[in-house]
Parts: structure tokens; sequence; C-alpha cells
């Protein structure tokens, strides 16, 4: 069953007054999620990365085509809760999405809007940031945190709904390494512990690597849709696109061109490290 | 620069008052202030003084915060006293050109000045016992039948959250844009005051700009917690009246009493 749907989805900003109608920011997508997958989404900037995300928990509907969340389409005003409950969505800037003053009132904001009885509530936001390691934070203010730190509240707010789905919109760009590897860490166990679906927009490689399965995006279409040892051989068309390959692959690629012989689909670092030590023999 | 503001003036601490219902600190600060202003002779007004000297002691918060609070509002206090001492009529004790001082006038200003003092220290223990988290919830709560009624009872408590909760944000930012404004060789300390407030505009503008890219991106991530109004919502922590809450109600009312039968004394003694 899959939790995500979008067919051929065409999508463009309202034109601001009397002006031109926009050019559509999607065009034509389509892609299926299934549950418990760990996708990754690239692209350059403006390709319509975060486009595609409002739409899937309905902050955005669009002009052509369909979105179904486990078969709800978000263009059914009436199932909007239902809809938003399922998929969870975190943003860059942590500072900006934490509501309240104390790290677990934050976490039961959520709940508190879809009316849990406080006993629940109490239930679900313990297990929540304990999920994210964060329970010793509970009572602290957030502006203490790290941005690491404030971003697994974030997420905490989010799996205290229970979604099947969570949808990051490059939640690591502001963090430092560190923070970095917290929230992949943190993610991975999510997905791996609780079958939670990971949708993550990523602007570093690296993760993208991590994935099970990478969707690149070119000027609002799908350029490709697969493991990411499959779609990181495509190194000269990333690289036209507009983006990076994980470092691995540029050194292998670079070797395959001086004339070594070295498989295409190398991304990891110890397969890396074992190929070239063979081929050094 | 900003860094030593502070917000609200809440001493944390395990009092009772500490520990009492905010609804019932809020009802009490309402009472205490009915109070003050229905107390208008000299014993009475004590009774307000002592009232709230007991109430500092059990709280637990040195008294003498009551004089920090007291500070800015001393002006007002000796300007309204100089009024009343000139202003109301009675038996004149002292008097100069068109001027007269009576003695009425001098017991005035004298119960007035006794009276804003109470009503600063008894309003400012509110705060100094109360979280702002917990005095939010607190007015919410309260003012829920109001909400009943149309006011925007559960809007109000939600801006005061989330001011609350981005306060330190943005005087976070604010060091930083002037940090990075005083890197570009912008001057915000030298200049007269013209030219000091000429020099605070690069720093509000781009401190606006961001707090509305700020405000609505929390729109939309609270969009996203499924956030539509106060309809429906409950809450995690639910506030519950205590043994202490009841017998604090129960000596404020006494106290009221006191006050009202102190009027009636007050008042006859005077007249002899
Ligand atoms: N609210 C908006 N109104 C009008 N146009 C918008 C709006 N948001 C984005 N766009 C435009 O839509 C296009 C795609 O933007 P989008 O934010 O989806 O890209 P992105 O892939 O997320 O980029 P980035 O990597 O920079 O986050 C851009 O050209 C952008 O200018
Ligand atoms: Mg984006």
């Amino acid at each position: 069953m899959d939790i995500i749907e979008v067919r051929d989805v065409t999508f463009g900003y309202p034109a601001m007054d009397g002006a031109m109608p926009c050019a559509p920011v999607l065009r034509g997508v389509s892609v299926k999620i299934a549950k418990g997958e760990f996708v990754a989404v690239l692209g350059h900037n403006g390709s319509g990365k975060s486009t595609l995300a409002k739409h899937l928990n309905a902050i955005l509907t669009p002009t052509r085509g369909t979105v179904l969340i486990e078969g709800i389409d978000t263009a059914d005003e009436s199932r909007l809760l239902d809809i938003r409950r399922r998929v969870g969505m975190v943003f860059q800037n942590p500072d900006n999405q934490i509501v309240a003053t104390v790290v677990e009132e934050d976490v039961a904001f959520a709940l508190e809007n879809l009316g849990v009885p406080a006993a629940e509530i109490r239930r679900r936001v313990d297990e929540a940031l304990n999920d994210v390691g964060m329970s010793k934070y509970a009572r602290h203010a957030p502006h203490h945190l790290s941005g690491g730190q404030k971003q697994r509240v974030a997420i905490a707010g989010i799996i205290a709904m229970r979604p099947d789905c969570i949808v990051l919109d490059e939640p690591t760009a502001m963090l430092d390494p560190r923070g970095r590897a917290e929230v992949m860490r943190t993610l991975k166990a999510l997905n791996k512990d609780h079958g939670i679906t990971v949708v993550l927009i990523t602007h570093f490689m690296d993760e993208a690597t991590q994935a099970g399965r990478v969707v690149v995006m070119d000027d609002g279409k799908i350029l490709y849709d697969a493991p990411p040892s499959q779609v990181f051989s495509h190194v000269e068309e990333l690289t036209a696109a507009g983006l990076d390959v994980p470092q691995t692959t540029r050194l292998c690629y670079e070797l395959r061109k001086a004339g070594f012989d070295l498989r295409e689909d190398i991304i990891s670092q110890e397969d890396c490290a074992r190929a070239v030590a063979r081929l050094l023999g | 620069m900003f860094r030593d503001i502070s917000i609200g003036q809440y001493f944390p601490g395990e009092s009772s008052v500490h520990r009492m219902d905010p609804r019932m600190k809020l009802i009490l600060t309402f009472s205490y202030v009915v109070m003050l202003f229905i107390a208008f002779s000299g014993p009475s007004l004590l009774v307000g003084a002592l009232f709230v000297i007991i109430a500092y002691r059990v709280a637990g918060i040195p008294v003498r915060l009551i004089l920090r609070g007291i500070k800015p509002i001393i002006p007002i206090v000796i300007i309204t006293g100089i009024l009343n001492m000139f202003f109301v009529e009675g038996k004149a004790i002292f008097s100069f050109w068109v001027f007269s001082v009576s003695a009425e006038g001098v017991r005035m200003a004298v119960l007035m000045a006794l009276r804003i003092l109470c009503l600063i220290a008894g309003t400012a223990l509110m705060t100094y016992t109360t979280s702002p988290i917990a005095l939010t919830d607190g007015i919410e709560l309260l003012f829920a039948p109001l909400g009943r009624l149309g006011a925007p009872v559960h809007e109000i408590a939600m801006m005061m959250t989330i001011t609350l909760r981005f306060i330190p944000t943005l005087i976070e930012e604010t060091d930083k844009i002037m940090s990075a404004q005083k890197a570009r060789g912008g001057d915000l300390e030298s200049g007269n005051f013209l030219q000091r407030v000429r020099a605070l505009i690069p720093i509000l503008i781009p401190l606006f700009v961001s707090a509305f890219r700020r405000a609505e991106e929390l729109a939309l991530a609270m969009e996203c917690r499924c956030y539509h109004g106060g309809e429906g919502r409950t809450r995690m922590r639910i506030l519950k009246f205590s043994s202490a809450d009841v017998y604090s109600a129960l000596f404020m009312a006494g106290c009221v009493a006191a006050v009202v039968a102190l009027n009636r004394l007050g008042a006859a003694l005077w007249a002899l």
C-alpha cells in the first residue's frame, strides 16, 4: 500500500496581482512512496523540492493532477486534519517551528490541537522525547538548546502525532556536522524501529547515500528515481543538473575516466576504499 | 547590550505561594486591588499593607524587592501626594498666598501613597511567583467563559505564548545585527540623540524583515501541526485548585471583612 501517491501533478504559484501568470514550478510530477521507505529528494535551488513537499500534507494543492495520502485526496478540505496527522513536516530553521517556551509543551502542541486527552498527551510526549533522545531536556527552554537538539525537539513534536510519514525540508541545512549527525541518526532510528516513512529533502550527498531511494528533481520534473548507487552512477547528468555527487562516486568516476576498471555503483566509503585497494594490488 | 534584560521578573521557588494555582493568584490579586480601593481609613489600609508583607514572607521573596518595584513610580506617588495635600478641602493647617494645606489633605495624601505602594507590591508579587507560562494558562482558563461569548481569549493567550517564546530569539538576533553593523563601521554609541536614533534604522529594518519571515514560517509550522484555533483544543497540563488555594482565599476574605469593619471604625475615630 502506498502512503503517498503523487499523480501527474502540475503546480504554479498564483500570480501576483495583474502580473503574468507564473510559469509552473512542478511540471507533471508522479511519484509513489510505500510504507517504511526512506526517500531522499535532491535538486538544485528552485527545482521545486519544497513546493513538492508542501503538496504532501495539503499546504498546497495541485493545479492539475492529484495527490493521495493513504487514499485521501489532499484537495478534500474536510479531511485536512486527517492528512496532516498522517504526514508530518519538519522545516529548515528549528527556531521558527518551535511554538512553546518549554520543550515538552512544544512537543505536546500538535496533540493539544488534535484534542487528545491530557493523560494520553503526557504519555505520547514522554515517548516522543525518548525516541529522539531528548527526555533529559523536557523542562528546558528551547532557546538554550543547540541547533541539533532544537531540530530533534521539532521532530519529536511531529512524531508525537504518530504520523505514518515525516517529510523534512532540509532539516540539517543550518546545523553543524555534529547536529547533522544527530538528526540523521534519529531519522534512521525512527525509520528502522518504528517503520515511519521518511522523505528527506537535502543538499548533502552523504545524507542521500544513506537513503533507500533517491529522487532527483530538475526544473519541476523528476529526473531520476532509483536507489542511490544507481542514481549516482549518472555523474555527468547530475553535474549538468547543478548537483554534486558523493566524493566517493566522484573519485571512482575520475579513476574510470583515466582508464581504471571500477564498478559504477560504488557509493559507500568502505566499498570505495576496497575497490581502490584492489586496484593498487 | 540586550543580554541582561530579564523577561518578566519571575523568581522560581517552591513556596506555597509559588505552587498556588495561577487562576487563584489572578483572582486574589484582583480582589486585593479592589480591597485597596475600598479601604479608605488608615487602619484598614494597614490591613492591606500587612497582607502583602505576610504574602512576601510566605513566598520567601525578599521584602527589599518591593522597593525595586516601587522605584520607578516614586515621582507619581509624590505628585499625587502634593496634589492631594493642596486640593482637598478641609481645615487649613498651613497656608501661603492662594494655597492652603488642609489636615484632610495630608491624610488623603498619606493614604493614597500607601495605597499605591501596596498596589505595586501586591501585583508585583504575582509576577515574582508565577512563571509567564503559568500566567498565560491561568488567563486563558479564567477568561474561557468570555471566549464562549466571542472574545478572542485563546488567540490572545497564544499570542502571549509566542511572544514569550520569541523574545529571546529576537534579542539574540538584534545582538547579531548590531555586531554586523558595527563590523561594517556602523556607529551606534556616539553622536547626539538624533544621530543615535538614525543609527538604529539599519538595525530595525533587518530585524523587522526577519521577524516577518519568522512569523510566516511559524504559521506554516503550526498549520502542519494541525493548529486550527482554540476550538476542540485540549491541554497537557491541567490546573487544579489545592488546599493552599482554599486557605489563601479564606485569608483574603478575612482581610476584606477586616477592611470593611475598620473603614467604619476609622471613619468614626476621624470624626471625633
Ligand atoms: N510562495 C511562493 N510564491 C511564488 N513563487 C514561489 C514561492 N515559493 C517558491 N516559489 C518559486 O518556486 C520555485 C521553486 O521553489 P522551491 O522552494 O520549491 O524550490 P526548492 O527546490 O525547494 O529550492 P531550494 O533548494 O532553494 O529550497 C522557485 O523558482 C521559487 O522562486
Ligand atoms: Mg526549498
